[in-house]
């Protein structure tokens, strides 16, 4: 398994443990802190069906090298898609160019920090499994939509599939590879009642095998989910506005800490103190029901990763215990700048891209409340339980993310369905309210994509029935 | 380039496509930034790649590459065809007619070679100065998120099997700059930019820095205010994010998909009178512009809606076919295949002095900033975060934060009550300072 990427970039293209070695200790040895190789080889797969047949089917290959030299705070970035070891040497030069100037270090030896994980490993990747099988999903999924409802007018199916190869180097000489499968199923449906039209949208994946979505038939219960969100907003009445009790429920409204706490958390900003969390490591952050963990280590998740994209395997982080700011997420740079570990967060979205510190999969840990409990205790307020995107301003901590399927709570009992609408909070403060804790944790079906100065990565977040005694809901109705 | 298109779409014709087409990109690109002072990041690239479209009969698919080696070439034929002998076969598919096809490549200026003959270290020093004169314009300026200067220069080439070629360079170069400020424990970030085709026009990194620097500091103080339904201005670039909307929900395959709040509303009134929005790729030197859209129509100036009624969806030939409608020649090309998208678009300029829209609201919201992803583009739904400063009898008051705007999208656009005089191009879509009589703002 570990000896096949390093193979496929010999085989393919002669760049084998001598030629690296003699690269990285030629060009980029000498006075930089740290220097690395990234090698990246990618098919992905895109097949969507609208109208009843799939019109759009590609193909795509990408391949190329970053390379990286750093010494203090300077980065020195270079990468080409042409694998010919020449064009490898020149990103070298430049990327040296850039970083070499002001060192006053040798090259610190990086070890790498222990063996990889093997969480997804596969007998067939999705992306090699069979075509027609593919094809004939996409077509039951349509076939399904439109059974369930008269009112569904448009289905568009869409399964993207990919194999990511990678290898990384380091001129202390050890290089360590991973083969990243990542395969997902979308459903979105139109239903239309008159003048009125809405949308609904539902799907899952993971780092799985194409038959992921026949088991368990997850392809007909993303199906259905799809269908039951968007006939449910047909009702929605206008969503309320202004500061109410807030009830998440389990699995994608995780999508709060990936916004309100695990964007500040990451150790370029704390590094440049420019989070509203900088320095206030050991500090109270959260309610004493809250723990947060940032998990690169599950099983088969679409945030997993067996080594992040620096060569460090992924941990299990401990970002938020019982409400106490505990740990940060560091790539190699700002660990070393900051003193302090490195985490196996260091993420790039492709070769073509420096890495820097990400989630993974971030999720809080299940308490003991009953979740029909925590509803029942509310005399007013928005039960929210799924959600389209979310974004944060790190500096001031001001986080949103917009809810997409939510209801009005009345005297203990969820009543009216309300149109979409955004929720906006304070991030050091937003879970200093959360009063009740689900003995519900689930995780997201496996959709999310995380972006950050530009560079898009698939995490994974995940939350047990919470109850928030105190949010700000940016609906219509005053 | 030329003879590799020309290479490729031969081979997918004898491997059994009926009609193809395809396009390869060239680029290089540099971007510094410095932080502090201090070089952070310097990064370098060069890229390149190809994509191919196919139709066997009626059916169609892609596939992309950046491999441009001749192996590679007769790969990249082979799984496209062969995806297209999976596909279901539509008869609305197909490459335009070829009486459409642009005779000419105008040129429109979007390349400018002399401006990227700058050494590493001038580019470095141009992303200095700008963080420097923001980080100099008050002692309350403490931190940075950094300065940023980048440049790109792109080669693109397209080809159809009916007999387009045609190719285009373009340069673009771009500074910013995001200080930091903090005062009595408060902290707050905000940036200014500006992007050119050419270096030349490039703002002076002093007058950036000094924007930014001054639209951070008036962050400083952010209060919350209490939810109320209140006349909302927004900022040029926030109202150009409205229009963006618009042109989403006029775009072809939102269209046909019945995914837009502008479904069978062609000619009728979506907007207040005054609201005049035009999308025009024919613009010299612009950011948006383009000598000939993704399957080789010429660009042309579209007016999208005029005087508040929608006059054209944007289309391209796919999408038009599905609707019954010629295409807009609003198609854009990307490895999957074909979508729209627009070139220089914006709402017109109204005759309002900004100042006096503010001055002509008593207690309103004035928008600098809008986070999430709060619209719905099936209803018009509309609900994001804002930051901005609250108008209080006529003048700007006091920063405000944490708190959201809500309404539909069609009635926020009849509900525009004044038009700025202040439409500046900064990036592809612009629009002046826009006064909306009412939406709903949630805070405390």
């Amino acid at each position: 398994m570990l000896a096949r990427p390093e193979r496929f970039f010999a085989d393919r293209f002669g760049l084998n443990a001598g030629t690296m070695e003699r690269l990285l200790g030629g060009t980029l040895a000498g006075r930089v802190d740290h220097a690395d190789l990234y090698l990246e080889y990618r098919i992905s797969e895109e097949l969507v069906l609208e109208e009843g047949g799939v019109k759009k089917a590609a193909r795509h290959v990408s391949q190329g090298a970053g390379v990286r030299a750093q010494s203090g705070e300077r980065t020195g970035y270079a990468h080409t898609d042409d694998l010919a070891l020449p064009n490898i040497e020149e990103a070298a030069r430049q990327a040296r160019a850039i970083a070499d100037r002001a060192s006053t270090s040798a090259v610190v030896a990086v070890g790498a920090d222990g063996p990889p994980h093997d969480l997804y490993t596969l007998a067939e990747p999705p992306i090699a499994a069979d075509l027609d099988r593919k094809l004939k999903l996409l077509g039951r999924v349509d076939a399904e939509a439109r059974s369930l409802d008269p009112r569904v007018r448009q289905v568009i199916a869409t399964l993207g599939s990919e194999d990511v190869v990678v290898l990384i180097a380091t001129p202390s000489g050890w290089t360590v590879g991973d083969v990243r499968p990542l395969t997902r199923l979308n459903v979105t449906v139109i239903v239309e009642d008159g003048a009125r039209r809405e949308i609904g949208s539902y799907g899952g994946g993971g780092r799985v095998a194409f038959d992921f979505f026949l088991e368990q038939d997850r392809w007909k219960r993303f199906t259905g989910e799809a269908v039951r969100q968007a006939l449910m907003k047909l009702d929605a009445v206008d969503a309320p506005a202004g500061e109410m009790t807030v009830v998440l429920g389990p699995g994608w409204p995780g999508i709060l800490l990936h916004e309100a706490v695990g964007h500040g958390l990451e150790g370029d900003f704390n590094r440049k103190k420019t989070s509203a969390f900088s320095g206030r490591l050991g500090q109270s952050v959260a309610s004493e029901l809250v723990t947060v963990v940032d998990d690169g280590t599950i099983q088969n998740r679409r945030g997993s990763l067996n080594v992040d994209d620096e060569g460090v395997p992924t941990r299990r982080n401990v970002l938020i215990e019982k409400g106490i700011l505990r740990g940060y997420l560091q790539d190699r740079l700002n660990s070393r700048l900051m003193g302090m570990e490195v985490t196996g967060n260091g993420r790039r979205e492709s070769y073509a891209h420096p890495p820097m510190p990400r989630m993974t999969n971030t999720f809080m840990l299940a308490g003991e409340d009953e979740p029909a409990d925590i509803i029942r205790g509310v005399t007013k307020g928005l039960y929210a339980v799924n959600f389209g995107g979310g974004q944060v301003d790190i500096t001031n901590g001001r986080f949103v993310f917009s809810a997409s399927e939510a209801y009005l709570i009345e005297d203990g009992r969820v009543t009216r369905p309300v149109k979409g609408a955004t929720l906006i909070g304070n991030g050091p403060e937003a879970l200093t309210r959360v009063s009740r804790v689900g003995h519900d944790l689930k995780l997201d079906e496996g959709v999310g994509t995380c972006g950050k100065d530009g560079q898009s990565v698939p995490v994974g977040v995940g939350l047990p029935t919470i109850r928030i005694d105190r949010m700000t809901v940016g609906g219509t109705q005053v | 380039m030329r003879e590799l298109l020309a290479g490729l779409l031969q081979q997918a014709t004898r491997r059994g496509a009926t009609s193809a087409d395809a396009f390869v990109v060239e680029d290089q690109s540099f971007s510094a930034q410095v932080r502090l002072g201090q070089v952070d990041t310097v990064k370098h690239a060069r890229e390149q790649h190809m994509a191919l479209r196919v139709f066997v009969g009626k059916s169609v698919a892609a596939a992309s590459t950046s491999d441009l080696s001749r192996e590679s070439v007769t790969r990249l034929v082979d799984e496209a065809v062969s995806l297209a002998r999976v596909t279901s076969p539509d008869e609305m598919g197909g490459l335009p007619e070829a009486a459409e096809l642009a005779r000419q490549v105008p040129d429109l200026d979007l390349h400018d070679p002399r401006g990227h003959d700058l050494s590493p270290e001038e580019k470095i020093d141009l992303a200095r100065r700008c963080e420097a004169a923001a980080l100099e314009a008050d002692p309350r300026i403490t931190n940075s998120e950094g300065g940023d200067f980048s440049d790109r220069r792109a080669r693109y080439a397209y080809a159809t099997s009916h007999g387009f070629t045609g190719e285009y360079a373009t340069s673009s170069f771009s500074l910013a700059v995001s200080p930091v400020a903090a005062a009595n424990g408060e902290m707050q970030r905000d940036s200014w930019y500006h992007i050119a085709r050419k270096r030349a026009r490039l703002d002076a990194p002093e007058e950036i820095g000094r924007i930014a620097a001054r639209r951070t500091l008036r962050r400083l103080g952010a209060r919350r205010v209490k939810t109320a339904e209140v006349p909302v201005i927004f900022d040029p670039d926030m109202a150009a994010t409205l229009v963006r909307h618009i042109a989403g929900a006029a775009s072809g395959p939102a269209l046909y998909r019945r995914a837009s709040f502008l479904v069978g509303k062609l000619g009728e009134r979506i907007a207040a009178p005054s609201v005049t929005i035009v999308d025009d790729g024919t613009m010299p030197g612009a950011l948006g512009s383009r000598p000939f859209d993704g399957e080789g129509l010429p660009v042309r100036r579209t007016v999208l809606v005029e005087q508040g009624g929608l006059r054209s969806y944007l289309l391209d030939t796919y999408s038009g076919r599905k609707l019954g409608l010629p295409s807009t020649h609003h198609a854009a090309r990307d490895g999957s295949g074909v979508s729209v998208s627009t070139t220089n678009l914006h709402l017109q300029a109204g005759d309002r002095d900004p100042a006096d829209l503010i001055r002509s609201v008593k207690n309103g919201l004035y928008v600098t900033e809008l986070i999430g992803f709060g619209v719905n583009g099936v209803t018009g739904d509309y609900s994001r975060g804002a930051v901005g400063l609250w108008i209080d009898n006529g003048e700007l008051a006091y920063p405000v934060e944490e708190i959201t705007i809500a309404g539909n999208l069609l009635d926020m656009f009849h509900a525009v009550e004044g038009i700025g005089n202040d439409l500046v191009f900064r990036d592809r879509t612009a629009a002046p300072t826009l006064l909306i009589g009412r939406m709903t703002v949630a805070g405390s």
